[in-house]
C-alpha cells in the first residue's frame, strides 16, 4: 500500500510537468487548431537555457536556493515565450490561411528546426543539471517518504496552472482569448485584436512549457536534445485526453496521465511504459474522441 | 501538344536514371535506391494523404509489418522472399483494416493522433519482442537476398534494377487508378466530405479501402526492404520514418505522382548531398519545410488540373 501512494505521488508530479507542457498544446489548439509539434523543442530549450544560466551565472548562489529557482523560472519563461511569439510570426501566421496540412508541415519543420539547433549549441550528448541546487529532503508524511522536490515540482505546477486558469477566466484578456478561440471573425467584429491574442496565447503556451523544461532538468538531473519529442508528444496526449482546447482537461489528463504511467510502470510493465500512455490515447479518441471535459463538437455542415 | 511534351519528359528522366548505374559508384546507387524505395512508399500513402485527403501520419507502421512478417517467414521457413511479396503486402493490409476499421470515423487532427500513436504502439511491440517473434531491439537478421530466376540479387547495382522496375510497375498501376471511378469518388471526399456522403459515397468504405491499399503497397516496399537490408531492427519503422513519408507526399505535391516521385528526390536525396555540412543541414532542413509551407504551400508539381467531360445541355435537349 505504502508503495501504492509513493508511485501516486510520483505519478503526481511528473502529470504536473505534463500538465505544465499540455497547456501550451491546448491552448494552441483551442484559438488555432494547430498541433504545434514544435512545443516539445520549446520545452527543450527551455531546459537547456536553464541549465546555462544556472552553471554559466550562478543565480542560486546569490538569493539561495529557493528565491534562485523562481527567478529562475521567471527568466526562462520570459526567454521562452518570446521564442514563441517569434515562431507564430515566422512559421504560423503566414500558412494560417492555407490548407490544413500546410500547417502540420510547417509545425514539423520548427519542430527539427529547434532541436538540430539545440544539438548544434548545446551538443548531442546528455547534460547534467547540478544537483546542488535545491535540499535534497525526504519529508516524513503519514509514514511515506516524500521527497521533498517532487512535491516543490507538483506545488510550482499546480500554482502557475492555477494562476492561467485566474488569468483566462477572470480578466477581460482572458475573455478576448476564449472569444477568439471560439470564432476568430466574430471576435474581429467586437474590436479585439485576434493577431495579438494568437502572439499572447503562443507568448503564455511556450513560457509554460520553459518552465516545465526547468523542472524536468531538475527533477530527473539530466537533459538531452531529443527529449523534447517524447515529453511533447506525452503532454500532447494529456491535451488529448483531458479535451484538447479545454485547459482544465489539460491539467486533469496531464496529473491522469502522470498517474497511469507510474502505475502501469509499477504495476504492469516498465518497458510497456511508453506504449501505454499510447494505448491510452488510442483508446481514449475511439470511445470518447472529445476527451474527458470536451463537448460533442458538431459538424459544419 | 502538352501530353506529348510530357511524354517525353518522362522518357528523359526513365532515361537518365536507368543510365545510373553505368557512371555511379556503389554509394551513389544505393542512395538511389533509398530515393526508390521511399518514392514507392511515398507513392503508397499518396493514395491515402494525396488522393484521400485523410491525414496519416503512421505510415511506417504498415511498412514495418510488411517487412517483419516477410522476415518472420523467410527465417523461420526459408520460403524465397520473393515468392513473400503478397503475402507481405496482405499482411500490412490486414493489419490496416484491423487498426483502421475503429478510427475510421476520425476526422482532421484526430485521425492524425491516432495514427502517430499507432506508430509508435507498434515501434514498442517490436521492441518488446511481442509474441516472441519480432527479437526485440536487436531485430531479425539473416533474410535471403532476393532471387529470380536462379539469379541472386545482390550488389546495390542489381538492387537498383529491382527497386527500379517495382516504382515503375508503382507509377503505372496508380496512374492508370487515377482515372478510375473509384479515386475520383477518393477525390470527391477529400474535396467534400459532407457532399460526398450526401451524393451516396459510402465514405467510411471508400476511406478504408484506401487505407487498405495504400498499406497493401507500402507492406511490399516493406518486403524489399528486408531482403536489401537482410537485417531489420524496429528503429527503422519509427515514427520519424512516417514524418518524412508524410513530408515527401505534401512537399512534393499532395496527390501528384510526378510531385511525390520529385519529393523523394529532394527529401532523401538532398541531405546526402550536403553530407559534409553535418549538423547544420537538419536544421536547414527544417528552416526549408517551414520556408516551403510559407511561400509555395500547394508543394513542387502540384497535380495537373484535370478535365473531367461536362455535359453541357444544349438547346433542343431533353430536360426535367
Amino acid at each position: 500500500m505504502e508503495f501504492f501512494f509513493e508511485q501516486l505521488i510520483n505519478g503526481l508530479a511528473v502529470g504536473g510537468i505534463y500538465a505544465l507542457i499540455a497547456l501550451g498544446y491546448t491552448m494552441v489548439y483551442g484559438v488555432m487548431r494547430l498541433i504545434n509539434f514544435a512545443h516539445g523543442d520549446l520545452f527543450t530549450i527551455g531546459s537547456y537555457l536553464g541549465l546555462t544560466i544556472l552553471t554559466a551565472y550562478g543565480v542560486t548562489a546569490y538569493l539561495g536556493p529557493f528565491a534562485g529557482v523562481l527567478v529562475l523560472i521567471a527568466m526562462i519563461m520570459c526567454l521562452v515565450g518570446i521564442i514563441g511569439v517569434i515562431l507564430e510570426r515566422v512559421a504560423y501566421r503566414p500558412v494560417r490561411q492555407a490548407d490544413r496540412l500546410s500547417a502540420v508541415v510547417s509545425a514539423l519543420g520548427a519542430s527539427i528546426f529547434f532541436s538540430n539547433l539545440v544539438m548544434l549549441i548545446w551538443g548531442p550528448r546528455f547534460r547534467v543539471y547540478p544537483d546542488d541546487i535545491l535540499p535534497r529532503i525526504t519529508l516524513n508524511i503519514l509514514g511515506l517518504d516524500v521527497p521533498l522536490l517532487r512535491i516543490l515540482v507538483l506545488a510550482a505546477s499546480l500554482a502557475l496552472m492555477g494562476i492561467l486558469y485566474f488569468f483566462v477566466q477572470k480578466t477581460k484578456t482572458g475573455t478576448a482569448i476564449r472569444a477568439v478561440a471560439i470564432d476568430h471573425g466574430a471576435s474581429k467584429l467586437m474590436g479585439i485584436n485576434v493577431n495579438r491574442i494568437i502572439s499572447l496565447v503562443f507568448l503564455i503556451g511556450p513560457a509554460l512549457g520553459g518552465a516545465a523544461g526547468v523542472m524536468v532538468g531538475l527533477y530527473y538531473g539530466q537533459v538531452n536534445f531529443t527529449m523534447g519529442w517524447a515529453f511533447g508528444l506525452k503532454a500532447f496526449i494529456a491535451a488529448v485526453l483531458g479535451g484538447i482546447g479545454n485547459i482544465p482537461g489539460a491539467m486533469i489528463g496531464g496529473l491522469l496521465l502522470g498517474v497511469i504511467e507510474a502505475m502501469g510502470a509499477a504495476f504492469i510493465s516498465t518497458a510497456w511504459k511508453d506504449g501505454i500512455a499510447f494505448i491510452v490515447l488510442i483508446l481514449i479518441l475511439i470511445f470518447r474522441p472529445t476527451g474527458i471535459l470536451g463537448e460533442r463538437v458538431a459538424d459544419k455542415v | 501538344m502538352l501530353k506529348h511534351k510530357n511524354n517525353i519528359m518522362v522518357l528523359a528522366f526513365s532515361a537518365a536514371i536507368f543510365a545510373c548505374p553505368f557512371f555511379l559508384n556503389a554509394y551513389w546507387i544505393d542512395v538511389i535506391n533509398n530515393i526508390g524505395l521511399y518514392a514507392i512508399l511515398a507513392l503508397s500513402l499518396n493514395f491515402i494523404v494525396g488522393y484521400t485527403g485523410l491525414f496519416h501520419m503512421g505510415h511506417a507502421a504498415f511498412f514495418a509489418v510488411g517487412a517483419y512478417t516477410a522476415a518472420i517467414i523467410n527465417t523461420s521457413f526459408s520460403v524465397p522472399i520473393m515468392l513473400l511479396l503478397p503475402v507481405s503486402g496482405a499482411a500490412a493490409a490486414l493489419f490496416a483494416y484491423l487498426v483502421a476499421r475503429p478510427i475510421i470515423h476520425l476526422r482532421g487532427d484526430y485521425l492524425l493522433i491516432v495514427t502517430i500513436a499507432i506508430v509508435e504502439v507498434v515501434r514498442i511491440a517490436l521492441v518488446n519482442n511481442v509474441f516472441g517473434l519480432t527479437g526485440g531491439s536487436n531485430g531479425i537478421f539473416g533474410i535471403s537476398r532476393p532471387e529470380i530466376f536462379g539469379f541472386t540479387i545482390r550488389r546495390p547495382h542489381e538492387f537498383f534494377y529491382y527497386i527500379w522496375a517495382f516504382l515503375a510497375l508503382s507509377v503505372f498501376l496508380f496512374h492508370q487508378l487515377e482515372k478510375s471511378r473509384f479515386v475520383r469518388a477518393l477525390n470527391y471526399i477529400k474535396n467534400d466530405e459532407v457532399a460526398a456522403e450526401g451524393s451516396g459515397i459510402d465514405i467510411a468504405y471508400y476511406k478504408l479501402i484506401a487505407f487498405v491499399l495504400g498499406a497493401f503497397w507500402a507492406g511490399m516496399v516493406g518486403n524489399i526492404f528486408a531482403s536489401k537490408m537482410t537485417l531489420i531492427s524496429p528503429e527503422s519503422f519509427n515514427f520519424w520514418e512516417s514524418v518524412i513519408l508524410f513530408v515527401i507526399v505534401i512537399l512534393g505535391g499532395s496527390g501528384s505522382i510526378r510531385g511525390v516521385i520529385l519529393g523523394a528526390f529532394l527529401i532523401v536525396g538532398l541531405p546526402e548531398i550536403f553530407r559534409q555540412f553535418a549538423g547544420a543541414r537538419m536544421l536547414i532542413f527544417g528552416a526549408a519545410m517551414v520556408a516551403m509551407m510559407v511561400f509555395r504551400p500547394q508543394g513542387f508539381l502540384p497535380p495537373l488540373q484535370r478535365k473531367y467531360p461536362v455535359h453541357k445541355i444544349k438547346p433542343g435537349d431533353k430536360t426535367l
